[in-house]
């Protein structure tokens, strides 16, 4: 794992009206900002995932944003309708302007 | 984070110089923590006005939290989430982190039902607020107390 490599489970068939989890961990360091580097006396700058952005079949289905006090490899978990098949696009958005994405298909029946 | 960021800010504005000189030093800036005055705020603001009732949302955390870097939380709210009837917002609040706001949440119907679990950092033992804004626009609060043993707010 490095920065922004991410991980999810989401079950890749469902049937109609299914609530699903949606479970995603992405590895990112968090740097709130407030601490400073030991050796070189400098504050460490800022550096988060500020916002998550989950799609289905394009139409969106959660936005969350997020600040310091979110955990180091952010964890997240959260439900979705299965009201069709498609893809699930995922999103995570970097302080640094970095955008990391995941997607998967599911099959509704 | 729209009505949370310009809150923030008001923090950073008011204890600023408080916040730079404990952050030189490497520690918590225990003089610069959030109140549960200014959480108080915050959700008052968050809530638009609106009377802020309890019941239907549920905040689920560890009674001790033994590392306050990583502390477990699901936020639930009873709703059917129909285009009708569904949660607009979640806001997470912890009064006595250096910022309180945590995260928030837009939710959308297509979600099926409002449940959501992350991991948060705590700096000390304090209590950690959610609330969830209706479609209809009622509010509901739900608060717990965590018992941090290591605080974990630089990271």
């Amino acid at each position: 794992m490095s920065k922004g490599s991410i991980k999810f489970r989401i079950p890749s068939t469902a049937t109609k009206g299914e609530i699903i989890e949606i479970r995603t961990i992405i590895e990112h360091p968090m740097i709130t900002g407030l601490q400073k580097n030991k050796k070189t006396g400098k504050k460490i700058p800022r550096d988060i995932i500020n916002k998550f952005v989950c799609t289905f079949n394009g139409k969106t289905v959660m936005t969350s944003h997020w600040e310091t006090a979110v955990s180091a490899n952010p964890y997240l978990a959260f439900p979705l309708r299965a009201t069709e098949s498609g893809k699930i696009e995922m999103k995570w958005f970097d302080d640094d302007g970095k955008v990391y994405s995941a997607s998967a298909n599911i099959t509704v029946s | 984070m729209s009505e949370l960021t310009v809150s923030r800010r008001g923090v950073l504005a008011g204890a600023g110089v408080g916040i730079v000189a404990a952050a030189g030093l490497g520690l918590m800036p225990r003089n610069a923590m959030a109140t549960p005055a200014q959480a108080e705020a915050m959700i008052k603001k968050v809530a638009g006005g609106a009377a802020i009732k309890t019941g239907k949302i549920t905040l689920k955390m560890p009674e001790i939290a033994e590392n306050g870097a990583s502390v477990p939380f699901t936020v639930k709210v009873d709703s059917p989430m129909t285009e009708k009837d569904y949660v607009k917002k979640i806001y997470v609040i912890a009064e006595d982190n250096p910022f309180p706001e945590v995260c928030d949440y837009e939710l959308t119907p297509a979600m099926g039902k409002a449940e959501i679990s992350m991991r948060m950092r705590l700096a000390k033992t304090q209590k950690v607020h959610a609330i969830a804004i209706m479609s209809d626009g009622s509010v509901y609060q739900a608060t717990d107390e965590v018992k941090v043993t290591i605080g974990g707010c630089g990271g």
